[in-house]
């Protein structure tokens, strides 16, 4: 729907305002109007540019404003590098008339708000895009998970393909590193694509001091500022210890009972499942490179750093052009190390079977 | 079912249980048998839990007729639905019961799965408790052994001992037939087609474990229930291996993308 005279309401905010499109952020005029955002989508949208206009509200609501438009369309073509002749523009106008009948206004509507999903599929990567996603995560907009172990936790919406047409939003809880699908049945028609794939996990990424383990109706508050001296504020493999799948471990799997007495493993019905939900219980296991390097740290051949095993890198006699980059702690001078091993991706094995292939 | 029929058949029999499972929010529930509720062993106990016991009985058994004020019938009528609700959860593990939760499973009475990865499977109530007033209604799914709330809150605030906490497992006891096959597949975070360290290195994790209870079950020779395609082991090795690149966050906040460490599943099954 174009907006109608008098309302100050942009195409943008009222297709937000929509039923179902509670997800959606608001995208910006600024991050639409660069054409760098928009590269590739022509290919992907019909009628490009009339949804175009039609987004960003630069389009007049009647026919009869048409001409209006017309002296629009040709800046447009002559910039193309087309030369404005008589011809050319008689044959645009009546190209252009033949658009503004009812039943096209309808093709470029679905047009435009492919278009805007697939916009704001880039857009909710991007700086602004994520923080405006963030306050939306923050008042809840999302909804919560269904899971019962997780404790109502807040969810973010991701798909599952970054190609529209193939699957509906879901919804992502970082809580128990599951999708589940969004409970009422109006975003049934939202395309996931416009959310895409990396939005859910860029998110954590992005602010990692979020305390997953809140539930939806409490305040969000972040990890670190509360207790600084806490062990809340240990991290690990790059986020915080207490985020990593808090609703998953000890206490937050179900157990199967009957009358009391757990179902056995073994039983054709027994528990086969769990794995899905655990978490060890010493988060620490999780240190694939610490825990390599532990166990290979005398052995490799190729070891030319000098190295403890409290991770203790002399730094000095590793050559600078070996490193990929510079990064604190211990943990990544491990990764390091890791890299500069093998150069080639290789398998981490708890016992070390790997360390000779 | 026989039974179905007859019950209907005899106009003003069930009453009072018809009202109470068509009505909006009970569609939880399913009707008990007459014979059931009239049997007195059946009802054990239960004389000391519900408040008016007598009066309840007899409204739930439509032989109610005491001449009583609205707020004591109120009363009862509260007493009565809570006396079927617990008469509920010692039905539904009878053979009679079982097959009308059956039923209604079928039909998905009790909602689908809302893990995306279940594909909608049907759902059971369930009771995180067997004594009243403690813990509402969840929703067993047997695809994902997990247990969900009710979407709707209508259905969020009825209590879980209607169901009891053993009524979902009975079920696959005895229909065996039922027990869904079982799926490795799930939900791999990533940014830019890249998983993300953190959550690759507890799935890797979590895989190690699987395999290390399917070897388990090998050993027993226990079926361990898992689909056609995913019964070998050592070829999830190759999941690992085609998209072992992942991206994570140093601590100095930077982007790292990590050398992948992909293959440890794929390993372990190897070894054994």
């Amino acid at each position: 729907m174009s907006t109608s005279s008098g309302s100050p309401e942009s195409w943008i905010s009222s297709f937000c305002s929509l039923l179902g499109h509670e997800y959606f952020a608001e995208v910006s005029e600024e991050f639409i109007e660069d054409d760098f955002n928009l590269t590739g989508l022509q290919t992907q949208v019909a009628m490009y540019k009339e949804a175009l206009e039609m987004i960003l509200d630069v389009e007049p609501e009647d026919d009869d404003e048409d001409e209006e438009d017309e002296e629009e369309e040709d800046e447009d073509v002559s910039g193309d590098g087309h030369d404005g002749t008589a011809l050319a523009r008689d044959h645009h106008g009546e190209r252009r008339h033949h658009s503004r009948i009812a039943s096209d206004l309808s093709v470029i509507e679905s047009s435009a708000e492919m278009l805007y999903g697939l916009i704001h599929q880039r857009f909710i990567c991007s700086r602004t895009g994520i923080q405006l996603m963030s306050e939306k995560y923050e008042l809840g907009h999302f909804g919560v998970c269904p899971r019962t172990n997780c404790n109502q936790t807040r969810t973010l919406p991701v798909g599952l393909s970054d190609i529209p047409g193939e699957d509906t939003v879901k919804l992502f809880c970082p809580s128990c590193l599951d999708v589940y699908v969004p409970p009422n049945s109006r975003f049934q028609t939202v395309d996931g694509a416009f959310f895409g794939r990396t939005f859910g996990a860029l998110f954590l990424l992005t602010f990692p001091e979020y305390d997953l383990s809140k539930a939806g109706t409490e305040t969000v508050t972040s990890l670190t500022r509360a207790s600084p001296n806490d062990e809340s504020g240990v991290m690990l493999n790059g986020v915080y210890t207490n985020n990593i799948a808090p609703g998953l471990g000890a206490g937050k799997i179900y157990e199967p009972r009957i009358y009391g007495f757990r179902v056995s493993e073994l039983a054709r019905s027994g528990p086969r499942m769990q794995w899905l939900r655990k978490k060890p219980t010493d988060i620490t296991v999780l240190d694939e490179a610490k825990r390599f390097a532990e166990e290979h740290g005398g052995e490799s051949e190729d070891d030319d750093e000098s190295m403890n095993l409290n991770g203790q890198v002399a730094a000095a006699t590793t050559s600078p052009s070996s490193q990929r980059r510079r990064v604190g702690g211990s943990n990544a001078k491990l990764r390091q190390q890791r890299q500069k091993q093998n150069g080639s991706p290789m398998a981490i094995e708890t016992n070390g079977a790997e360390s000779e292939l | 079912m026989d039974d179905f029929v007859s019950e209907s058949d005899s106009e003003y029999a069930s009453y009072w249980r018809d009202w109470f499972i068509s009505s909006r929010g009970n569609e939880y529930f399913c009707e008990i048998d007459e014979d059931y509720l009239t049997d007195r062993f059946n009802l054990t106990g239960l004389n000391t839990e519900v408040q008016y016991y007598q009066y309840a009985l007899d409204l739930v058994t439509d032989v109610f007729d005491l001449d009583c004020d609205d707020d004591m019938r109120e009363t009862i009528e509260k007493s009565a639905r809570h006396l079927y609700g617990l008469v509920h959860a010692r039905y539904i593990v009878t053979t009679r019961g079982l097959a009308k939760m059956l039923d209604k499973y079928k039909k998905a009475d009790f909602g689908k799965c809302p893990r995306v990865m279940c594909h909608s499977h049907p759902l059971l109530p369930m009771g995180l408790s067997d004594l009243p007033n403690m813990k509402p209604v969840k929703l067993y799914c047997a695809r994902c052994e997990d247990i969900y709330n009710p979407k709707s809150s209508r259905h969020a605030t009825i209590d879980g001992a209607y169901f009891g906490t053993s009524f979902h497992n009975i079920i696959f006891q005895v229909y065996p037939a039922l027990i869904p096959a079982k799926s490795t597949e799930r939900y791999v975070p990533r940014v830019y087609g890249f998983k993300v360290h953190a959550a690759a290195a507890l799935v890797r994790w979590q895989n190690n474990q699987r395999d290390d209870m399917r070897r388990r079950l090998r050993k027993m020779e226990v079926d361990s229930g898992f689909k056609e395609g995913d019964d070998d082991i050592e070829g999830d090795e190759d999941d690992d291996l085609e998209e072992d690149e992942e991206i994570g966050i140093g601590e100095g906040g930077e982007a790292v993308v990590a050398g992948g460490v992909g293959g440890v599943a794929g390993h372990a099954g190897a070894i054994a």
